[in-house]
């Protein structure tokens, strides 16, 4: 059985984008704090800490999560996987990211960290959805710039693609 | 989706669909930095008795608490654009006035312990009674937000153009209505980030904020904090979660982290949650138009009088009341209207105050003058396009000086509408229509016709001053825009720009202009668009906003890249032995027009000005680097009877709807949209329509979804995200996106501004479709299945059907 | 927006986590899928000394189908029960009503057991036990009790959970070749419902209608379908007797009249 007190700082180690890390933290930070400030992994954004906006959204085992509801300490022993595990170590993008950039699917890009994680776990799941699923899937984030109608364009050209993501890795 | 642009691939997208974008909240801080939280007035009115933070200055790992006492020791007022008693600080000093109100800001090691010691800290308030509708607060008997002003309706002026009074009683009829725009916000989804230093040795601040513009702010900062302009040195990052006019209002948390880090000697940060955005960062005003039209029995509107009461909730912030002038000159839209009279009234409200917002005064104008056009149909009994159509400007009559000083540049509004209207689409909308009620559903049509101004005349906003208090405070006019084109000693290409961003792809852009303009590619040209006040070029326009990129810093952009190619030409000439005429830029080449094969790769003539600048013709100033300043001289001051040409371009948006009211919900469904823009010449078919798909989602949700929601006392109900309705992708219809081109003969480049259209149009065109299907005048925004409901009900309708 | 300070325990077993809320009962929360939780922490809407984070206890993330009742524990994710192979034949009302909960990310997380306890007035699953008249699953270190739906939710947020008991399982009884209809209204979606309404046909044809979002907890009640007009009647009346309540987004009238219609619909879906 794991205890902290709340004012102890304790270790938290995880495996995030493929790498084991460790860092210290209270029971009460937030996996989202934890992993922008704690691990300097700020590719995963914060847009409103009480799980509405989708733009915190990261795989924790495989399955899309918003990381403000979750804590730090309840990260320890999984698998992270945050946006920044998505393009080759080259530098190029993975068929989902090249999809949003090809369909003008983001603007300020703040919205778009989340998004991909979801549909990287929604997609790996089910590989070619309806245009409803999709619908569906895209209605736990928040866009303010985009109108989401190119978002939707560019998911579903990545479903009717062979090359769906995979969530493990 | 009619309009499948041609794909671009933006510079922007790789970097931040890896997660490697460098939003204000992403960048290092320095060792040291403390952490920021602002207590907020839980009342909507009240003095401030006592604040006791001696518990909260006890805990672990808190520096300090500031209140409005040690504000207003340590900074001045800030500058307001109307001069009135009131004075504004960044912490309330003596009394809150809304609910949200900065009361004192803790200061700690982090963030979650500045939280705990905010509860900590004890704040005795005595409660005053509070206004929060505009029309309440306008009478003598309403409680005084600042009582040394004397009343709550802060500035008036009346403005008469042409002869209203005999066109009134020369018409047929006279139509009026009164329509009330709402309150509500963009929201961007990164909130507000503000990273402060003070150097105590020098007295100077560094900041980095997620600021956008208009850099007109920073002297208003500068002057707070008791400095001159260039020690508050401004940084604003390259990346920024969206903004659409909210990120104008982060300055006064810009004043109160650097007076923090004054105190402290720290730097401190403050990163604002969704909570505290959504109750207090801005909104935009509401307003209460009055309306009344002098009309001819077949429609022609002859004249027309505005009484436009705009709250601006707390206080009246600078740039403020722009909303209400913004539009001043193009006051009669897309109509041909000779006559009209306009009184602009701006109150104050125990609300958060309101500020820039994307549409910035169309919205609210529009939905007088396009509810008031579909009301004279109804009326007279014609068909609401009809009317539209009998009254819009004709195109043999541009340039168009309108009634209240507009220049409208160009535009065939007709024919835009008819291409709209055309391919089977209004007779579809109609067929669907028809088909509705006669199953007795409730369905309707609306159409919208609007001008969409872009880049402001800096002039503007002293339309709201008397002449004579013009002709003492000096002339204003114009606006500046800035571009600079370097180019490193390989040939390299980098740009900077007077411009912050916040996803409206200006580096693609501009490397696209620029690259044009050298023949390269553009994937040739580096674009730098973070911002720092003390190193690149601004003048008090700079920043984004009033659509001013494609008519303001895209041309100086374009004659900065055409300084250049004309210098690279005259280089050139020397070593390719032939006239500067006959050198061209083409392919990454500088090379003889009449002989190609006569070439010097590009970077070889950028480099000869780097290694042997006395190789260069005589007379030339060796760097590479050629920067333009670009301002339009159809800017110009108000004319001494008030008439003001508000904007340099004017573009048309024509928009028409489809609507069925679901009878089990009571939602309004958007059935079919079709949004015709003339923005003048596209810079780039796929930005502008995801400019316009944007701000269309964004025109939809205030018209159904979006509100500031206040109860009477003004307690705010609409705090987080679960009760402030940002409409997901379920929620947003699909547009059908057209395109007329009218190229600007004003700009260098034809480009009009296009981004805030659909936030103008959309709420005017889907309340008239409400109308049209309910039958009913009186259409409140957001049109809330709520809201629809109340309407059947006092029909005596609801429980039908 | 940050939560306030809180001690952490994660119990690796049913027994250890009883022994916690045997010794802090009140003052301790229990932290599951954590999506209804953590917000009001952040919000600092609510206290807890101690969090008591279950999300691991294996014995707890089971679902079973044993005797005709589909039981799904505590620490069981609303996806993972609606990935279930039977339940589209089995429990067709919880395969219509689960997609419904939140969005698939929160459902990725969220527990059924939690939803039912967070007891909001108008959630799916809290009418979805009441639709099967399932019962919930209450361990203390004093004993276990099984509480039929119709006990368990109390009021809006209120639950007849004492503070040294745990909510180890709910129990859904199977009901096979059901005919089922499941709606609500929000105002987005995704969104907390304004209402929700549930109806399902038996084999006997005797329809079950039930709603959520009209009172501080979700009702049901059996309705005479045979004849649309007599069903008009009763769900009329039944909705004049519940009332209904006022918020931002309707009015206790527009409760009634969405609850007439959306009613009168889902029998008559599922009535045939
Ligand atoms: S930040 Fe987590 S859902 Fe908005
Ligand atoms: S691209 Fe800006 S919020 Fe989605």
């Amino acid at each position: 059985m794991r205890a902290v007190k709340r004012d102890q700082k304790t270790r938290i180690a995880l495996t995030l984008n493929g790498r084991k890390l460790a860092a210290e933290a209270e029971p009460r930070l937030l996996l989202s704090d934890f992993l922008r400030h704690g691990l300097g992994a700020t590719g995963t954004h914060v847009g409103c800490e009480h799980g509405v906006c989708g733009a915190c959204t990261v795989l924790v085992d495989g399955v899309a999560v918003r990381s403000c509801l979750t804590l730090a300490v309840q990260a320890e022993g999984r698998e992270v996987r945050t946006v920044e595990s998505l393009a080759a170590p080259d530098g190029a993008l993975n068929p989902l990211q090249a999809a949003f950039r090809d369909h003008h699917a983001l603007q300020c890009g703040f919205c778009t960290p989340g998004i991909l994680m979801s549909f990287t776990d929604f997609l790996a799941r089910t590989p070619h959805p309806s245009e409803a699923q999709i619908r569906e899937v895209l209605s736990g984030h928040l866009c303010r710039c985009t109108g989401y109608a190119n978002i939707v364009e560019a998911i579903k050209e990545v479903a009717s693609s062979s090359h769906a993501p995979r969530s493990e890795g | 989706m009619v309009s499948q642009a041609t794909k671009t691939q933006r510079k922007e997208d790789a970097s931040l669909l890896s997660g490697r974008g460098r939003y204000a909240d992403d960048l290092p801080v320095p060792v040291g930095t403390l952490y920021a939280h602002v207590i907020r007035s839980p009342h909507a009115h009240a003095g401030i008795v006592r604040i006791d933070a001696r518990r909260a200055l006890a805990h672990d790992g808190v520096w300090t608490v500031l209140t409005g006492e040690d504000v207003r020791k340590l900074s001045d007022p800030f500058l307001a654009a109307v001069k009135t008693p009131v004075q504004q600080w960044s912490l309330a000093v003596e009394r809150v006035r809304y609910v949200g109100e900065p009361v004192a800001l803790v200061v700690a090691e982090s963030r979650y312990v500045a939280e705990d010691a905010a509860e900590l800290v004890e704040i005795e308030y005595a409660p005053l009674p509070a206004v929060i509708d505009p029309v309440a607060a306008c009478a003598k008997s309403a409680p005084l937000l600042h009582p040394q002003a004397g009343t709550n309706e802060v500035s008036l002026r009346e403005f008469r153009y042409g002869d209203t009074n005999a066109a009134f009683s020369r018409a047929d009829r006279r139509i009026a209505m009164t329509t009330t725009f709402p309150r509500l916000s963009f929201t961007p989804i990164e909130c507000y980030v503000v990273v402060a230093q003070h150097n105590a040795a020098e007295n100077s601040y560094d900041v980095t904020a997620n600021f956008q513009g208009p850099f007109s702010m920073h002297p208003v900062m500068a002057r707070a904090l008791r400095v001159p302009g260039p020690k508050l040195r401004l940084r604003i990052p390259p990346d920024s979660g969206g903004s659409f006019g909210i990120k104008l209002s982060v300055f006064p948390y810009i004043v109160l982290m650097a007076l923090a880090a004054k105190i402290t000697g720290r730097p401190v940060k403050w990163v604002e949650d969704r909570i505290e955005h959504l109750v207090a960062a801005s909104s935009g005003p509401n307003r209460v138009t009055q309306i009344e039209a002098a009309v001819t029995n077949d429609g022609r509107v002859l004249a027309l009088r505005l009484d436009q009461l705009e709250d601006y909730g707390a206080f009246l912030r600078a740039p403020m009341p722009g909303p209400l002038y913004r539009m001043q000159g193009a006051v009669t839209g897309a109509y041909d209207i000779a006559n009209v009279d306009v009184i602009n009234r701006a109150v104050l409200t125990n609300k958060m105050p309101a500020s820039l917002i994307r549409g910035f005064g169309g919205p609210q104008l529009y939905l007088a003058l396009e509810r008031l056009m579909h009301q004279i149909a109804v009326e007279l009994d014609l068909d609401p396009l009809e009317v539209i159509r009998r009254n819009l400007v004709p195109a043999q009559k541009f340039p168009y000086r309108a009634a209240a000083g507009a220049l409208y540049d160009s535009g065939d509004y007709m024919r835009a509408v008819a291409i709209a209207t055309g391919g089977g689409r209004l007779d579809e909308l109609k067929r669907r229509r028809a088909a509705a009620r006669v199953q007795g559903r409730r369905y309707g049509i609306g159409f919208a016709a609007i001008v969409e101004p872009a880049m402001s005349n800096m002039g503007y906003l002293s339309t709201l001053m008397s002449q004579e208090a013009r002709e003492k405070a000096g002339p204003k006019s114009g606006a500046v825009s800035m571009a600079t084109v370097n180019i490193d000693p390989l040939g390299a290409v980098t740009v900077t720009a007077d411009v912050t961003v916040q996803g409206q792809s200006h580096e693609t852009v501009l490397a696209e202009i620029v690259a044009n303009a050298l023949g390269l590619r553009p994937d040739d040209v580096e674009v730098t668009l973070e911002m720092d006040t003390a190193k690149d070029q601004w003048s008090i326009a700079a920043g984004t906003y009033s659509s001013r990129f494609a008519s303001g810093t895209a041309v100086a952009a374009h004659m900065a890249a055409a300084q250049m190619r004309e210098k690279l030409k005259a280089i050139a000439a020397k070593q390719l032995n032939v006239l500067p005429d006959d050198v061209e830029l083409a392919g990454g080449k500088i090379r003889s027009r009449s002989n190609p094969d006569n070439a010097l790769p590009f970077g070889r003539v950028a480099a000869t000005s780097h290694w042997s600048p006395v190789l260069l013709p005589e007379s030339m100033a060796p760097a590479l680097s050629e920067t333009a300043a670009w301002t339009p001289p159809e800017l110009e001051p108000p004319s001494h009877d008030d008439r003001i040409n508000t904007s340099l371009t004017y573009g048309f948006v024509f928009d028409m709807c489809g609507v069925e009211i679901d009878p089990v919900s009571y939602q309004v469904r958007v059935d079919r949209y079709v949004s015709m823009h003339d923005a003048g010449r596209i810079l780039n078919a796929t930005i502008a329509d995801g400019q316009i798909r944007g701000s269309f989602a964004q025109g939809v949700a205030a018209a159904l979804y979006e509100e500031f929601t206040y109860d009477e006392e003004g307690a705010f109900l609409t705090g987080t995200f679960a009760d402030y309705l940002v409409p997901t992708v379920s929620e947003i219809p699909e547009v059908e996106i057209l395109h007329y081109e009218s190229p600007s003969p004003l700009t260098p480049l034809g480009a009009k501004g296009l981004a805030e259209g659909n936030c103008m149009s959309t709420p005017a065109c889907i309340a008239n479709a409400i109308a049209d299907a309910l039958g009913v005048a009186d259409v409140a925004l957001p049109a809330t299945p709520r809201r629809i409901h109340a309407l059947l009900e006092r029909a005596g309708e609801a429980g039908e059907r | 927006m940050k939560p306030r300070p809180f001690d952490y325990v994660q119990p690796d077993t049913v027994d250890e986590a009883l022994a916690l809320l045997a010794e802090h009962g009140d003052e301790a929360r229990i932290l599951a899928g954590g999506q209804s939780l953590i917000p009001m922490l952040n919000l600092r809407l609510i206290e807890a000394a101690v969090l008591i984070d279950i999300s691991r206890i294996a014995e707890l993330d089971t679902i079973r189908s044993d005797g005709g009742v589909l039981e799904v524990g505590a620490a069981v994710t609303q996806n993972k029960l609606l990935a279930w192979p039977n339940l589209a034949r089995e429990s067709a009302l919880l395969a219509a009503g689960l997609p419904l909960v939140g969005h698939f990310q929160t459902r990725n997380k969220g527990t059924v057991c939690g939803s039912i306890a967070h007891a909001d007035p108008s959630s799916e699953l809290p009418l979805l036990l009441a639709m099967y008249a399932g019962e919930v699953v209450l361990r203390a270190q004093r004993g276990t009790r099984a509480v039929p739906a119709k006990d368990f939710h109390k009021d809006m947020l209120t639950t007849a959970r004492e503070p040294d008991e745990l909510i180890v399982a709910v129990r859904f009884p199977e009901r096979p070749r059901e005919r089922v209809a499941f709606r609500e209204i929000a105002r987005r979606h995704g969104d907390f419902a304004i209402i929700a309404v549930a109806a399902a046909a038996g084999a006997n044809g005797a329809v079950t209608l039930g709603v959520g979002g009209m009172a501080g907890r979700p009702v049901t009640r059996a309705v005479a379908a045979h004849d649309a007009a007599s069903a008009a009647d009763a769900i009329g009346q039944w909705a004049e007797e519940i009332k209904g309540y006022d918020d931002l987004h309707a009015s206790a009238a527009m409760r009634r009249d969405m609850f007439r219609k959306l009613a009168a619909n889902v029998v008559a879906e599922v009535a045939q």
